[in-house]
């Protein structure tokens, strides 16, 4: 595996990460996202229906909170989840965690972390970890991590610990990574945390990029953990530490009005799973992203400043800048972390639109004007409307290949812009025309 | 699709082409082949949207979509007509709606054939108040408790704007359980009602209105109302009443009779058959068309309709077999995925419901035109034989009102 890049513009890294998979003929441009789904399947779609749609990300993710207790059957079958679920040519990326999904906090240990699937919580040491990562075979994954730092009544000495054991969990994943006959040319993410406190940002950091590892997931910076200033401004300084010629995965973070902003501080990848969220509300993306006409000529209306609408203004936690902190007694073994800042993950963002609003009803336009997905080049707003008033599996498939379709266009418009010195203008286009459905 | 059908049409009884548009209905079928030994037949039925080959099973798309399943899968399954439900559409989200988008062919984007029932089924079987009077069925609506009256003439107007292929007549039903004096009124205000229903039809020249048999399981109703009902010119003859828990024994012999009795030069509809051997046995009995929502609703309990019945995927004996549903199935979901694949995937996501669903159409269909190609090969006692030996393990197992029906078209079953 190996990052090309071929310019950086504003901080933004353009690029090719190439030598993905096991024979290495797969490459995905950067900044991108991967594709998201659960058990091996893009929720809602058969292999059918997804493959409608024309450049999707050439790396699937794969999830253990999805997997993990298919351990046994995929043990048996031994030729992957990728071909048990039925998964051709496409790169297999395996995470620890569903990021559409919130687990439950308070069962991580030591010496485990937990993952829940249908059947309730399944806890991973080190040893099943890698045991899965041998039955599931994907071609990349990130080492098991301590991931619970959310900001708000996290302590210091939790994320300082939260620290120490993903990198001693790395140590040991890579260990029984190169003594597993199965994982050869399987590329590891290092996974950095440290919450919201930037001296332990920075440890990890510097810390993970010490060991061998193919690239980074940065973690415990997700959407409903952490306010988006805030995110940035660790987040650039957390990437110093890092080589410049590795792979930097975000995860968690899935808005469009984030992602631009986070890859202006050199993030590379996203997790694929807001285009799922935005289905599940029953809502449609509409945000525009052409950037082929000059925004300001092409009569979209009066702007907003790009922060007024898409992300509430909050002021910069003060613990960034090394605020004594309290070291709050902790349970010896299981820690019970509360939730800090939590943005609702059902609310709908201004990218999109609700399409069970009365508005759609006999609205017979499609979801958007122009767009070439199977939803929309097939049905229409009311059709949608209707589905979803009716409570009929139709609207998730529609709504999950239009939501998909539109969020890959979104990435492939971003690498034009900065192929084409036009950020400006798609940061203005995505961030003013919003939710103009 | 229309033009050419009518010009046939016109050609054969010799009118001009303007009493043609008014009185010939969109439909033709051309018997292709009649088994020479039981009453089963296989025709090409044409109509507004495309030609359908029968004998035929059309899956329910009750609210304008197939269950998950995208319009273009059903079309590469080859399904050439569907069902939608008047009662639900007229509900929501309503005929003015569904007319405005092109009827319910644009509103769902299906370039097929439509089968639209009367709604009044759906009104005696899911709304507990109603009540069924001359004018029509009287029922509150389950949306906003308002009363409704669904008269024959509405039933009609709510299917001209939906602008189905096929439209059925508002029939008085009765529970198949019921018998006594019930069964013969609403036996005769159906053929009331038929009549009723052809005068309010606005687009006879574009959609058919189909006829439903009534009468119980009384021989001498079923036969009073097939002698009233043959009378009129309809295009299509549906046999209702049937299919809602009476007697297998009684249901093939009102099956039998009425095909008896039906003209051979139009299609017959028994409605709500939906299981395998039923399906074959009534095309024995020489029935052409038939709907059910069963495939599609068991599938979304995990169950796959096999050659020797079916399998429950989210049963735990499945969660290691790494065989498709049916090896020798050819369906997009056998072709590609596993029991066990299929058996996880429906712990975490819907699309395995849509797997199963594609998967259970395809059998039906597929079904169905094994049925046919035997009929056209006049080898379809056979068919029926070895259909019956792969259902069931042994010949003990053959259900005897099957056998006695496919004894009386001369198929004897060892």
């Amino acid at each position: 595996m190996k990052l090309e890049l071929s310019r950086v513009v504003q901080g933004c890294r353009l690029g090719v990460l190439t030598g993905l998979g096991r024979a290495g003929q797969h490459s995905l441009e950067v900044p991108g996202c991967l594709l998201y789904t659960r058990c091996g399947s893009v929720p809602h779609l058969t292999q059918d229906t997804l493959h409608t749609l024309k450049n999707l990300p050439s790396v699937t993710q794969l999830t253990l909170d999805t997997l993990a207790e298919h351990q046994e059957v995929l043990e048996e079958f031994k030729e992957g989840a990728g071909k048990f679920a039925g998964l051709h040519d496409t790169v297999l990326y395996c995470s620890l965690h569903d990021p559409a999904t919130s687990s439950p906090t308070g069962h991580i240990t030591n010496k485990t972390v937990s993952v829940w699937g249908s059947g309730g919580r399944i806890a991973l040491s080190v040893a099943k970890f890698m045991a899965l990562q041998k039955a599931v075979r994907p071609d990349l994954y990130h080492s098991m991590a301590d991931g619970e730092t959310w900001p708000g009544n996290v302590s210091r000495k939790r994320v300082r610990k939260s620290v120490d054991r993903t990198l001693a969990h790395l140590d040991e994943c890579l260990l029984l990574h190169h003594r597993t006959q199965e994982l050869a040319g399987v590329e590891v993410l290092g996974v950095v945390e440290g919450g919201d406190v930037l001296e332990e940002r920075v440890r990890s950091a510097r810390e993970t990029a010490k060991r061998p590892v193919g690239g980074f997931c940065l973690d415990g910076f997700h959407s409903a953990a952490m306010d988006q200033n805030l995110r940035t401004q660790l987040i650039a300084t957390t990437v110093k530490e890092l080589p410049e010629d590795k792979p930097r995965l975000l995860q968690g973070v899935g808005r469009p009005d984030h992602v631009l902003s986070c890859v202006e501080v050199g993030v590379d990848l996203f997790e694929g799973f807001f285009p799922f969220q935005v289905t599940e509300r029953g809502c449609a993306l509409i945000f525009a992203f052409d950037i082929a006409t000059d925004p300001e000529a092409a009569g979209t209306g009066p702007q907003a400043p790009p922060t007024a609408r898409c992300v509430p203004e909050a002021p910069v936690d003060s613990r960034i800048v090394g605020e004594l902190d309290d070291d709050k007694p902790e349970a010896d073994v299981v820690e019970n972390n509360g939730p800090g800042y939590q943005e609702d993950q059902t609310k709908m963002t201004p990218f999109e639109i609700n399409l069970k609003d009365k508005r759609y009803r006999d609205d017979f336009g499609p979801l958007v004007e122009g767009c070439g997905c199977y939803c929309c080049r097939n049905h229409q707003r009311a059709y949608l409307h209707h589905l979803l008033m009716t409570n009929e599996l139709l609207a998730g498939v529609l709504l999950m290949l239009h939501n998909t379709a539109h969020y890959c266009a979104f990435f492939t418009a971003l690498r034009v812009a900065l192929a084409s010195d036009r950020l400006e203008h798609l940061k203005k286009r995505v961030l003013m025309g919003q939710a103009r459905g | 699709m229309a033009a050419p059908i009518l010009r046939e049409a016109e050609l054969d009884i010799g009118m001009s082409l303007k009493k043609a548009v008014s009185t010939v209905s969109p439909l033709a079928l051309r018997i292709l082949a009649e088994c020479p030994v039981t009453k089963a037949r296989a025709c090409d039925l044409t109509l507004p949207h495309c030609t359908v080959n029968t004998p035929v099973f059309m899956p329910v798309g009750t609210q304008g979509t197939m269950k998950g399943i995208t319009v273009d899968q059903l079309d590469e399954l080859g399904c050439q007509i569907c069902l939608g439900n008047t009662y639900h559409l007229g509900m929501r989200p309503g005929p003015e709606l569904i007319e405005k988008a092109n009827g319910l062919h644009g509103f769902m984007n299906w370039k097929r054939n439509l089968l639209t029932d009367s709604g009044g089924f759906q009104m005696v079987s899911l709304v507990e108040l109603s009540e069924v009077t001359e004018e029509g069925v009287k029922f509150k609506s389950p949306y906003d408790g308002k009363e409704i009256l669904l008269s024959p003439e509405q039933s009609i107007a709510i299917q001209n704007s939906l602008g189905s292929d096929i439209m059925m007549q508002l029939d008085d039903v009765v529970s198949s359980t019921v018998s006594g004096p019930r069964v013969e009124e609403a036996m005769w205000r159906s053929i009331r009602w038929l009549d009723r229903c052809i005068g309010a039809n606005k687009n006879p020249d574009r959609q058919n209105l189909f006829a439903i048999i009534q009468g119980g399981l009384s021989a001498e109703l079923r036969k009073t109302c097939l002698d009233e009902m043959t009378k009129r010119d309809v295009p299509g003859f549906a046999i209702g009443g049937l299919s809602g828990g009476e007697e297998k024994d009684d249901f093939w012999r009102m099956v039998t009779l009425s095909t008896d009795h039906l003209p051979r030069q139009k299609p017959r509809y028994l409605m709500g058959v939906g299981y395998a051997v039923d399906l074959v046995v009534c095309v024995a009995l020489g029935c052409d068309m038939f709907d059910c929502v069963f495939p599609t609703r068991t599938a979304r309990f995990g169950s796959a309709l096999v050659p020797w019945g079916s399998l429950t995927i989210t049963k735990k004996q499945f969660a290691k077999d790494p065989q498709p549903i049916d090896p020798d199935c050819q369906c997009p979901t056998c072709l590609r995925h596993s029991r066990a694949y299929l058996h996880a995937l429906f712990k975490s996501d819907t699309a395995a419901m849509h797997h199963i669903t594609i998967h259970n159409i395809s059998y039906q269909l597929t079904l169905m035109r094994s049925v046919r190609q035997s009929i056209i090969d006049g080898c379809f006692p056979d068919f029926v034989r070895t259909f019956m030996k792969r259902m069931f393990p042994s010949p003990e197992q053959y259900p005897s009102w099957a056998v006695d029906a496919l004894a009386t078209v001369s198929i004897t079953l060892e």
